[in-house]
């Protein structure tokens, strides 16, 4: 047997690098050396990871954003096109859809159906609000011949807000799936698991309005 | 009812694609038939296409970047004679079909060689050298690897129906535009990668919650093997950067479907923000694949020299050193574009930081190997001719880091000679280190040493004559990418390069054979205990092949190299410990959901690129059913009983005590 052979409890004879009275060793201790945490917080911690990648990903049409917003080629600029009251009204509707998702969750713990199927209804209520305002305002923008393919600015304008815009239909539909899921499996672990999830992303697409909100709308209106 | 797919599509005038398809197609059918006749179709649905286990997942993942490997190769081989022969000929091969040769080329060896190759490792070794069961979200990591396999696929596909990208491994606009690649090429190219991209991000999601949460109890973050730290650092790159290719990606396809004008040369669009966008994920992407190459040498050179590592905890700095550093460089794929020289010597000279970490792991390596008891086996001289190589690469990477050399040397094979440098020397000499190293532990038997330092030798070798001549190619001026040229002077240089290629030929050979002669021997080959090298991590704690729990409980690390102190425990009292109490284990079910969302990934994608409307509004759908049924299930996990486990694990034990006898009663 090769393995046990070479073993022999030959330690490292310079003692190179590993200092086994280091006093430094007994600090090591402490981070993770509990063994694998609940399965709730490997969820919760990995789906926030997931977020963070997609708020990267947002930030790489940002970026674009902020590169192309004065590429208009001779086109409208944001200050000609966009309507404040209405983006007033869907930040209202979103930030409202959110507070009421924050309800749903803690009607999931408490295991309460009113305050679940009704929060949940309501935060589907706000946020198709909000998408139906946004569809309208592409549809009218288009309409006015300030379409994508018009100039930079507006393929720019309607990838960032359209990304955000898909965002919130995927939302929609999982809100859906989940409610139809509590319906027919109750408020088993694994699914307020996903609630977790779900209520995470929710929350997210909060975050990144509020960028738009300022970056998009009121940078253009405002400077 | 097809969108633009017609029979036109298929290349049937052209007899390199037919004649290499109709082969491929022929090994397919061929697997396909022998697998079905032999009655294993059962078997491999149930313990590997629908396998949630991380460590089939692993080789799964090592399977694909190995066939793989094989078509880039070819791949390879065609660009090395095609410029051996061009010589103010025409070649055999048309530019059109050339300038997809090398597109496909690069797009294979990083995407599906390359990234699936150390992804599989990552999979396979950091929960066994973490001490736990399964990755953090275990069916995530086979809609993971399935998706991979997609864009494998449809890069593969291409080759029968329609065409490749003819842009390069990067494809740089305007030319990616409608207007100058109006064929399927790009979309081929776009497509496959957005999909496999996703699958890349739920990789690297589900390591960094696994190298961040998974322990085994005393596993601090400071106790971890050196691989699972540059595991975690090369996840975190693959979440911070993959989100970026995928929305660059996407601006691509809006000018191409759409009409947008993201990178378009009318209408305001700004092509060199694709080179900024691409290239800040593209940089950090090269550090994606050597960090982990890092990791694997750092477990070889260690167990190989039977010393821990030196200089531990500078290691784990000078790695997430590397991925800070590796987000301030992008700038320097580009420097004539014309930033200007301040902003061109910033990122000169980050770039030239980077060599700092790197000198200091290259270090490291050197001391640990120094006054220890060094075994020169075959990974082990992978490690060495990376050390050798690598250095060789991160010099003429310093040299191009400096601006003004760098307006010389741009676009010349110069380069190429130096990516090639640290990506062959580097990622592949590291990725067949950590094969061979950690084949045992997959498989139970060793791969033959004779085969594989003769396939190291060719490789090298190959390697020095194929590269050292395109750096004296990229003095003398030539571009890369060249269909034919008629400057003798360059004709003697890449004659040797294609010799060079030749070799590594040989050494590909010597690799398949090594896997073979080995299968055939493996019972002389065999190893019975579970740890053939006298490893010092936990994944040698467990049987080789370690059973589907991996652990049958849970070890208790007490401090750095756990295995090792168990190890010499059970030297110094001339007996194992005592036997623990085992328990019922609950494991994650199979669950055929990756492959399903794959296959309708598959369908989309197709039907993306040939504008089959219909087809994608029913994958889409498929896709989405499919996730409702895998949420609905009601049964996600089996439970292993105790007794099984106890039998398991008695056999181990009594093969290490067997062992450990033995070695008592030796003089």
């Amino acid at each position: 047997m090769t393995t046990l052979e070479a073993a022999a409890g030959r330690t490292d004879p310079h003692r190179l690098g590993h200092d086994r009275e280091s006093p430094y060793r007994q600090r090591t201790l402490g981070h993770a050396a509990g063994g694998p945490v609940s399965k709730r917080i490997i969820t919760g911690y990995g789906f926030w990871i997931f977020l963070l990648s997609d708020i990267i990903m947002f930030s790489a049409f940002f970026a674009t954003y902020a590169v192309l917003v004065g590429d208009t080629a001779g086109g409208p600029t944001g200050r000609e096109l966009f309507n404040l009251r209405n983006v007033g009204l869907e930040t209202a509707f979103l930030l409202v859809s959110s507070f009421t998702c924050g309800l749903a969750s803690i009607g999931a713990r408490a295991h309460s159906r009113p305050w679940f199927y009704g929060a949940m209804a309501a935060t589907f209520v706000f946020g198709a609000a909000f998408l139906s305002i946004e569809v309208r305002e592409f549809a009218s923008m288009v309409a006015q011949g300030a379409g994508p393919t018009r100039s930079a600015f507006l393929s720019a304008f309607f990838t960032l807000v359209g990304c955000h815009g898909l965002h919130i239909t995927a939302g929609l539909l999982w809100l859906l799936t989940m409610m139809a899921q509590v319906f027919a499996k109750g408020y088993r672990a694994d699914i307020l698991r996903r609630m977790l999830c779900f209520s995470l992303f929710w929350h997210a697409l909060d975050i990144i309005w509020v960028a738009i909100f300022t970056v998009v709308y009121l940078m253009a209106v405002a400077l | 009812m097809l969108g633009k797919l017609s029979w036109e599509a298929i290349p049937l005038n052209q007899p390199i694609p037919m004649i290499a398809s109709g082969l491929v197609g022929l090994v397919i059918i061929g697997v396909l038939g022998w697998v079905t006749l032999k009655g294993w179709l059962p078997y491999l649905w149930r313990e590997w296409i629908t396998s949630v286990d991380h460590k089939r997942i692993g080789v799964m993942y090592v399977v694909l970047a190995m066939v793989m490997l094989l078509r880039g190769f070819s791949d390879a081989i065609m660009m090395r004679s095609q410029q051996a022969l061009a010589f103010r000929s025409p070649g055999y091969l048309p530019p059109e079909h050339y300038n997809q040769i090398f597109s496909a080329h690069g797009t294979l060896m990083i995407f599906f060689v390359a990234m699936p190759f150390v992804i599989g490792l990552m999979n396979f070794v950091v929960p066994l050298q973490l001490g736990v069961r399964d990755v953090a979200f275990p069916t995530l990591n086979s809609v993971g690897f399935w998706l991979t396999a997609t864009g494998a696929l449809l890069v593969n596909i291409s080759l029968v129906v329609g065409e490749f990208a003819r842009t390069g491994w990067l494809p740089y606009p305007p030319l990616s535009e409608l207007t100058y690649s109006p064929g399927v090429g790009v979309d081929y190219y776009l497509w496959s990668l957005e999909i496999s991209g996703v699958g890349t991000l739920l990789a690297g999601i589900n390591l960094i919650a696994t190298v961040l949460k998974l322990h085994a109890p005393g596993m601090t973050y400071t106790r971890m093997p050196m691989f699972c730290w540059t595991t975690l650092a090369s996840s975190l790159l693959i979440v911070a950067a993959f989100p970026i290719l995928t929305a660059t990606l996407a601006m691509l396809l809006l000018d191409r479907y759409l009409g947008f004008h993201f990178f378009t040369n009318e209408a305001g669009g700004n092509m060199m923000m694709f080179m900024n966008l691409i290239w800040a994920w593209g940089h950090p992407e090269v550090y994606i694949l050597i960090l982990p190459a890092f990791g694997v040498f750092s477990e070889v050179v260690s167990t190989f020299s039977g010393k821990p590592l030196f200089g531990y905890r500078s290691m784990v700095a000078a790695t997430m050193a590397i991925c800070i550093l590796s987000f301030t460089v992008w700038l320097h794929h580009f420097f004539t574009m014309g930033a200007g020289a301040d902003v061109n010597a910033i990122f000169g000279i980050a770039s030239a930081i980077i060599a700092v970490p790197t000198g200091v792991k290259i270090f490291n390596w050197l001391f640990t190997m120094y006054g220890g008891r060094v075994v020169y086996s075959t990974p082990l001289l992978w490690s060495l001719g990376f050390m050798v190589t690598f250095v060789i690469g991160g010099m003429t990477g310093v040299l191009l880091a400096v601006p003004p050399a760098d307006f010389v040397l741009h676009n010349s094979l110069f380069l190429v000679a130096h990516f090639h440098n640290v990506i062959i020397g580097g990622v592949l000499f590291g990725a067949f280190a950590g094969y061979t190293y950690w084949f045992p532990k997959a498989f139970g038997f060793r791969l033959h040493e004779g085969l594989g330092k003769a396939s190291f030798w060719c490789w090298i070798t190959g390697f020095y004559v194929a590269f050292m001549p395109l750096y004296v190619l990229g003095l003398m001026g030539m571009t890369r990418r060249m269909q034919h040229y008629d400057v003798a002077a360059w004709h003697p240089w890449l004659l040797i390069a294609a010799v060079g290629a030749a070799i590594i030929l040989i050494g590909i050979i010597l690799q398949i054979a090594q896997f073979v002669v080995s299968i055939r021997r493996r019972e002389e080959l065999r190893d019975e205990i579970g740890d053939p090298w006298n490893g010092r991590s936990l994944e040698w704690a467990t049987p080789s092949p370690p059973p589907a729990f991996n652990f049958a409980v849970l070890p208790n690390v007490q401090g750095e190299e756990a295995y090792w102190g168990m190890k010499q425990r059970a030297l110094q009292q001339a007996r194992l410990g005592e036997e623990p109490v085992y328990a019922d284990i609950e494991m994650p079910r199979n669950s055929p959901t990756g492959f399903i969302c794959a296959f309708f990934a598959t369908v989309m994608g197709f039907a993306l690129i040939w504008h089959i409307w219909w087809m994608v509004g029913v994958a889409a759908l498929g896709a989405y059913a499919t996730f409702v049924v895998f949420a609905w299930r009601d049964v996600d996990e089996y439970i292993i009983p105790a007794e099984t486990v106890a039998r398991v694990d008695r056999a181990n034990r009594s093969a290490r005590s067997a062992a450990l006898a033995r070695r008592q009663a030796a003089p």
